[in-house]
C-alpha cells in the first residue's frame, strides 16, 4: 500500500528546459526495463487459461487465486520461452536457480507476495544490436531477464485520479494474475546524449521485433502484454557522476517510449538547473500531455523481504535442454535483415527505408509467393506506398495481401498485364472487388492477345495514317510508336504494346 | 456392539466390513455415537460430518454388496482428518478465526485420496491456530483434553487428531508435522504417529504452516493401522512441486514383518545429544527401558552423535516464523474469510482483519519472520539457520552411516497441565526439542508409546533416513509387539474411562 503521499506536498513544478540545452549541459543515463507477458496457453504456476479479454474471474482456480493449501507448479512451456528469450539476447542461461518471494501487501496480488526471480534469474549479461533510424547500430547490454507472475487488475470507482487513493471502491479482476511474464532489464546505456529517446524506442521496438520472431508473446503494448518502465537519470555533461534516477511507468506505445526519455531529460534538467534535487521515485506517462507526473511516493524503501520460493524446486535446466532450445531459435531479425539485404542487393540507406516503412515483412512475403525481388520491392514501395500515404494508413494495413501483389506481378509476367492494366487491378483489389483475378474478370482488364484482332487493329490504325505508314516502310522504325499509340488507344490499353509493335513493324516489311 | 466396534483397530475392522460381518455405516455410526458421547469433554473435533460420513460409509456397503473389491485396504474404515486439509464438504478454518466459516471449493490430495480409497471421513479435529503450537491452546476454538488426564493437554498442534484415537472417536486419524505437530501429541496421548519424508504424502490443500516444514502424515492406534493409512496419502502428486517422484516404501510390508519381532542386524543409532538435560526423569527412564528391548530383539544399539542438533531449534524458530509470515499475508479480507470492515482503506480493512482475526502465538511469529526477513538481518537470521538446517542435514547423513535408524524420546516431558505453558512461550517451543531435527533435515520419524511415566504415556521416536520408511516402521511394529506382549495388551486400552474421569475431576 504505497500510495499514502498527497502530490501536493513538496515539489513545486519543474520549469522545463530546452532539449539541446539539456544535451549540452547533461549526459542522459538510461536504462530500460520491459515486462513482457508470455503467450503460453496456460499461466505460470497453474493450468488457468491466459486469453484476453474474459469475463472478469472466469479464468481463475485456487492457486491462482491464492487460496488457503493451494501451491504453483512451474509451466514448463514458459520456462522454455524464457530460456530461448535469453539465448535470442546472448545471454548465459544459470545452470541452477530458485524462485523467490517478494512480499508486499496489495488486493491485487493473492497471495499478498509475488512468486519471481530475485537473486537467481535464469538468464543473465546478454546483449541486443539496435538499428537506429541513419541506419547505425547501437548495441544495448542485457543485464538480466528473469521469470515472474502478473498480478490481476484492479479498477478503482469514484475518486478523482482513477487511483486506490480516494476511490470509493475497487474491483479485481484476476484473470491475470498468474499469467507469466518475463522482465528483461538493460544495463545503464551511456552515451546516448541527444539520440537517448530514439535509442530508447528502437531497443524497444527491436526488443519487440525479437520476441515476436521468437513467437513467445503477442507484444502487444495495447493490451499490456508488454509493458515498459523507463529509468533515466542525468550526469554534468562529462562527469561521469552518477544522478538520481526516476523510473517512470504506463509508457504503453513506442512512440510513449520515445516521448518519455525526452520528457524526463528536459523535466530533470530543469529540477537540477533550478538547484533543487531529483527525487528518487517512480513516475507515471501521461498520454495526452507526454508529460511524467509523480507516481506511489515512497515515504520509506519498500522492505520486499525477498526469501527462496519454498513451494518450488530449483530449475536446473540441463546443458543439453539449453542446446535443445537453442536449436529451436527462428532466424532472429538482425540475421533476416543481413541475409534480405545481401539476397536484394540493398544499400544501408535502402535497407533501413524498407524497414523504416514496415515494407520488409510484406517484400519477403511477396516473394515467398513467387514474385522476383524486384518487382515485389518496387510495387510495395512505389505504388502501394502511394496508395498508403493518400489513405493515411501504414503500409500493412493497406487491404491487400503479399499473395495477391505476387499474383499481379505473375499476371504482368504472363504477359496477360501491363503496368497499367496491373494498377487498376491493384485499385480494384483496394477497394474491395474481389482477387486480382475477380477484378481482371470483372473489369474485363485482361490484355487483348487475339492475334487476328489485333492484327486488324494495326491494318486499321496503318490505314488512317498512310503517311505514317510509309515513313516506316521507308526505315523510319521510330515512326512506329504513333501506330501502336494508336492501336491501344483503340484497344483501351488492353493490348500488349511490345506485340503491338512487333506486329506494325511486320505489317509494314 | 457399537461400544467394541470403537476398540478395534483399523485393520480389525477392515477385516469385519470387508467380510461384510459388519457394515461400514455400523461401524461409522459406532464411532459418531462415541463422539458424541464423549467430544463434549474432549473436544477433539471441530466439525462432525454424521451425513456425510454415513452416505460414504453406505456407498462402501453398497460396493461390496454388490461384490466390488474394496477400494483399499482400508475402505469403510473411520477417521478424523485435521482441520488444516481443504475438503470441499466440511469447512476448512486451520484453527483460526480467520477462516472461520470458510468453505474450500476444492478438496486436497490427501482427502481426496482418503475419499478415493473409501475411507469414512468423521470430520475436522481441533489444533493449534494454523499448526503453530504444542498443546491446542491457540485454538481459536478452545482447547482439547488429553483422554488420560482432561486436565491436560494432548500434544500439538495435532491435539485433536492424537485425542481423537486416545478417546476412541476414530481408529485413524491425519495429521501434519512442521517441528513434532503429530510425534509430540502421540507421546502425550499413548498413540502411533508418523512424520514421512518431506515430499512423501502431497501438501496441496495443506495449509500452510511453514512450506519446507509441513508434512501431512497417518495417525493410528497401531504401527500397522499407520502404515496401512500411510500407503493409502503417500506418493507423487503432479500438483505439489515438492513431492518425491518415488516409488512408496513398503510399509506395511514392513510393519508385518516388523510385528514377528525379530531385529537382528539392525543398528540402532542413540543421540548422544539427545535424551540427557531437560528430560523428564520418567521419560528416560522409558526410554532406557525401550533401548534394553530393542537390544532384546536382536538390534545393536550403537552411540552416534549429532552435534549440530542443539542449535536446530533456534534455527527451526528463524525458518518457520519466516515461512509464516509470507504464507499467512494472504490472509487479507480481500477474497475469502473473516473481514473486518474497519476504515475507510483496503489496508485498514487488512490491519483490522489480521488483528481481529490471528491468535497471540500467529501474530508473535508473523512479527518473528517479518523481521527476520527484513533487509540487513536476512544474513544474520535466515541465511544462518539455512546454514544450521544444512549443518543438521550433515548430522542425521553421518549417524546413518553407522546405523540403520535413530531412537530417542519423542518428547522431554509428558503432557503437561492445561494453562501451565501458554504465558510462556520458549517453554512450549521446548517440547520439539527431539522432534525439530527431522523436520529440518526433511527425514522420516515416527513415535511409538513407551509406556507410562507417572501415569502418563511417553513415546519412543524412531527417525530415518529419507525414504527409509520401511526400516522404520519395522523397529516400531517390532517395539510395539514386544511391549505389547511385556505388558499384556496395548497401552492405549489402559486408558481411563472418559466417564469416570468426569467424576474425578469433579
Amino acid at each position: 500500500m504505497s500510495e499514502l503521499a498527497s502530490e501536493s506536498s513538496t515539489r513545486r513544478a519543474a520549469t522545463l528546459v530546452d532539449f539541446d540545452e539539456v544535451v549540452e549541459r547533461f549526459d542522459p543515463m538510461l536504462g530500460l526495463e520491459v515486462h513482457v507477458e508470455l503467450n503460453t496457453n496456460t499461466k505460470m504456476f497453474c493450468g488457468c487459461p491466459t486469453a484476453f479479454g474474459a469475463e472478469p474471474n472466469t479464468q481463475v482456480c485456487p492457486t491462482c487465486l491464492g487460496l488457503p493449501g493451494s501451491l504453483p507448479v512451474v509451466n514448463r512451456t514458459a520456462v522454455e520461452s524464457a530460456m530461448r528469450i535469453g539465448l535470442a539476447l546472448n545471454c548465459d542461461i544459470a545452470p541452477w536457480g530458485r524462485f523467490a518471494r517478494k512480499n508486499y501487501f496489495y488486493p491485487d496480488m493473492p497471495k499478498n507476495f509475488q512468486t519471481s526471480q530475485y537473486d537467481e534469474p535464469i538468464a543473465v549479461n546478454g546483449h541486443l544490436d539496435v538499428l537506429l533510424d541513419d541506419g547505425t547500430t547501437v548495441r544495448v547490454e542485457i543485464e538480466r531477464a528473469h521469470m515472474e507472475e502478473d498480478t490481476g487488475k484492479s479498477l478503482h470507482v469514484g475518486g478523482a485520479t482513477g487511483r486506490i487513493h480516494g476511490a470509493e471502491y475497487s474491483l479485481l479482476d484476476y484473470n491475470r494474475a498468474g499469467v507469466p511474464l518475463i522482465e528483461i532489464v538493460t544495463k545503464m546505456i551511456p552515451g546516448t546524449r541527444e539520440r537517448a529517446p530514439e535509442v530508447a524506442r528502437a531497443y524497444v521496438t527491436a526488443l519487440r521485433d525479437l520476441l515476436r520472431a521468437l513467437g513467445v508473446s503477442d507484444v502487444r503494448m495495447d493490451q499490456g502484454s508488454m509493458r515498459c518502465d523507463v529509468n533515466l537519470s542525468l550526469s554534468p555533461r562529462d562527469s561521469g557522476i552518477l544522478g538520481t534516477r526516476t523510473e517512470t511507468k504506463n509508457v504503453n506505445s513506442l512512440r510513449s517510449v520515445e516521448r518519455a526519455v525526452r520528457y524526463e531529460m528536459t523535466r530533470q534538467a530543469g529540477v537540477l538547473l533550478a538547484g533543487e534535487p531529483i527525487v528518487q521515485e517512480t513516475r507515471h506517462f501521461e498520454e495526452a500531455g507526454g508529460t511524467t507526473r509523480p507516481g506511489r511516493r515512497k515515504e520509506t524503501a519498500e522492505d520486499y523481504r525477498y526469501f527462496p520460493e519454498p513451494d518450488l524446486v530449483p530449475i536446473a535446466p540441463p546443458a543439453e535442454w539449453v542446446e535443445e532450445l537453442r536449436g529451436t531459435l527462428p532466424e532472429l531479425p538482425w540475421e533476416r535483415r543481413r541475409r534480405l539485404q545481401a539476397d536484394w542487393s540493398l544499400t544501408d540507406e535502402e535497407l533501413r527505408d524498407l524497414v523504416n516503412a514496415g515494407a520488409l515483412d510484406l517484400i519477403e512475403a511477396t516473394v515467398a509467393a513467387g514474385a522476383p525481388a524486384g518487382e515485389a520491392r518496387s510495387w510495395w514501395v512505389a505504388y502501394l506506398t502511394q496508395q498508403a500515404n493518400a489513405r493515411g494508413v501504414e503500409l500493412p494495413g493497406l487491404p491487400i495481401t503479399p499473395e495477391q501483389v505476387a499474383r499481379v506481378i505473375e499476371l504482368v509476367a504472363s504477359g496477360s498485364l501491363n503496368n497499367k492494366l496491373a494498377r487498376q487491378v491493384v485499385d480494384g483489389v483496394l477497394a474491395d472487388e474481389g482477387s486480382p483475378d475477380d477484378v481482371v474478370a470483372a473489369r474485363g482488364l485482361a490484355v487483348v492477345s487475339d492475334e487476328g484482332a489485333l492484327v486488324t487493329a494495326v491494318d486499321e490504325a496503318l490505314a488512317a495514317q498512310p503517311d505514317i505508314a510509309e515513313k516506316i516502310r521507308g526505315g523510319k522504325v521510330q515512326a512506329a510508336g504513333a501506330i501502336v499509340g494508336a492501336v491501344m488507344k483503340a484497344t483501351k490499353g488492353q493490348a500488349d504494346a511490345k506485340r503491338v509493335r512487333e506486329l506494325v513493324l511486320e505489317r509494314c516489311t | 456392539m457399537t461400544a467394541e466396534l470403537t476398540r478395534l483397530t483399523a485393520a480389525e475392522l477392515a477385516k469385519k466390513i470387508h467380510s461384510r460381518e459388519v457394515s461400514a455405516v455400523e461401524v461409522a455410526q459406532a464411532h459418531l455415537d462415541r463422539i458424541a458421547a464423549v467430544d463434549g469433554e474432549v473436544h477433539a473435533f471441530l466439525h462432525v460430518a454424521t451425513g456425510a460420513a454415513l452416505a460414504s460409509a453406505g456407498m462402501v456397503d453398497e460396493s461390496l454388496a454388490a461384490g466390488t473389491a474394496p477400494a483399499s485396504p482400508l475402505a469403510g474404515v473411520p477417521l478424523a482428518l485435521k482441520d488444516v486439509f481443504t475438503t470441499l464438504d466440511m469447512p476448512t478454518t486451520a484453527g483460526s478465526k480467520i477462516l472461520e466459516g470458510w468453505r474450500p471449493p476444492y478438496d486436497a490430495t490427501v482427502s481426496s485420496r482418503l475419499r478415493a480409497a473409501g475411507i469414512t471421513i468423521l470430520g475436522k479435529t481441533n489444533m493449534d491456530e494454523f499448526a503453530m503450537g504444542s498443546s491446542t491452546e491457540y485454538s481459536a476454538y478452545g482447547t482439547t483434553r488429553n483422554p488420560w488426564d482432561t486436565t491436560r493437554v494432548p500434544g500439538g498442534s495435532g491435539g485433536g487428531s492424537a485425542a481423537a484415537l486416545a478417546a476412541f472417536e476414530a481408529p485413524l486419524a491425519i495429521g501434519t508435522d512442521t517441528g513434532g505437530s503429530i510425534r509430540q501429541p502421540a507421546a502425550f496421548t499413548g498413540t502411533v504417529g508418523v512424520k514421512p519424508t518431506y515430499g512423501g504424502v502431497s501438501r496441496f490443500g495443506l495449509i500452510a504452516c511453514a512450506s519446507s516444514l509441513d508434512q501431512g502424515g497417518p495417525c493410528a492406534r497401531t504401527v500397522l493401522d499407520a502404515a496401512l493409512l500411510h500407503e493409502v496419502i503417500a506418493g507423487h502428486d503432479p500438483l505439489d512441486s515438492t513431492s518425491i517422484d518415488e516409488r512408496v516404501p513398503a510399509v506395511v510390508e514392513a510393519a508385518r514383518l516388523g510385528a514377528s519381532g525379530d531385529l537382528s542386524g539392525l543398528r540402532i543409532g542413540v543421540v548422544r545429544e539427545m535424551g540427557g538435560e531437560g528430560y523428564q526423569s520418567g521419560v528416560r527412564a522409558s526410554f532406557e527401558e525401550a533401548l534394553r528391548q530393542l537390544e532384546k530383539l536382536g538390534a545393536e544399539a550403537v552411540e552416534v552423535s549429532c552435534p549440530h542438533f542443539e542449535y536446530g531449534l533456534a534455527a527451526y524458530y528463524l525458518i518457520l516464523p519466516s515461512e509464516v509470515s509470507s504464507n499467512l499475508a494472504r490472509f487479507d479480507a480481500m477474497r475469502y474469510g473473516l473481514r473486518v470492515d474497519k476504515g475507510a482503506s483496503a489496508e485498514e480493512v487488512m490491519a483490522a482483519t489480521r488483528e481481529a482475526g490471528f491468535g497471540p502465538e500467529v501474530k508473535r511469529r508473523i512479527m518473528l519472520g517479518t523481521y527476520a526477513l527484513s533487509s540487513g538481518y536476512y544474513d544474520a537470521y535466515y541465511g544462518q539457520a539455512q546454514k544450521v538446517r544444512t549443518l543438521i542435514a550433515r548430522d542425521f547423513a553421518a549417524a546413518f552411516a553407522q546405523a540403520d535408524v535413530l531412537v530417542s524420546p519423542t518428547t522431554p516431558t509428558t503432557a503437561f497441565p492445561i494453562g501451565d505453558k501458554v504465558d510462556d512461550p520458549l517453554a512450549m517451543y521446548l517440547n520439539d526439542l527431539a522432534t525439530i531435527p527431522t523436520n529440518l533435515a526433511g527425514t522420516a520419524a515416527l513415535s511409538v508409546p513407551s509406556g507410562l511415566a507417572d501415569g502418563l504415556p511417553v513415546g519412543l521416536q524412531v527417525m530415518a533416513p529419507a525414504l527409509g520408511e520401511a526400516v522404520m516402521y519395522r523397529v516400531g511394529a517390532a517395539y510395539e509387539a514386544a511391549r505389547n506382549a511385556e505388558d499384556g495388551g496395548p497401552l492405549i486400552h489402559r486408558a481411563p474411562s472418559l466417564h469416570t474421569q468426569v467424576g474425578d475431576a469433579a
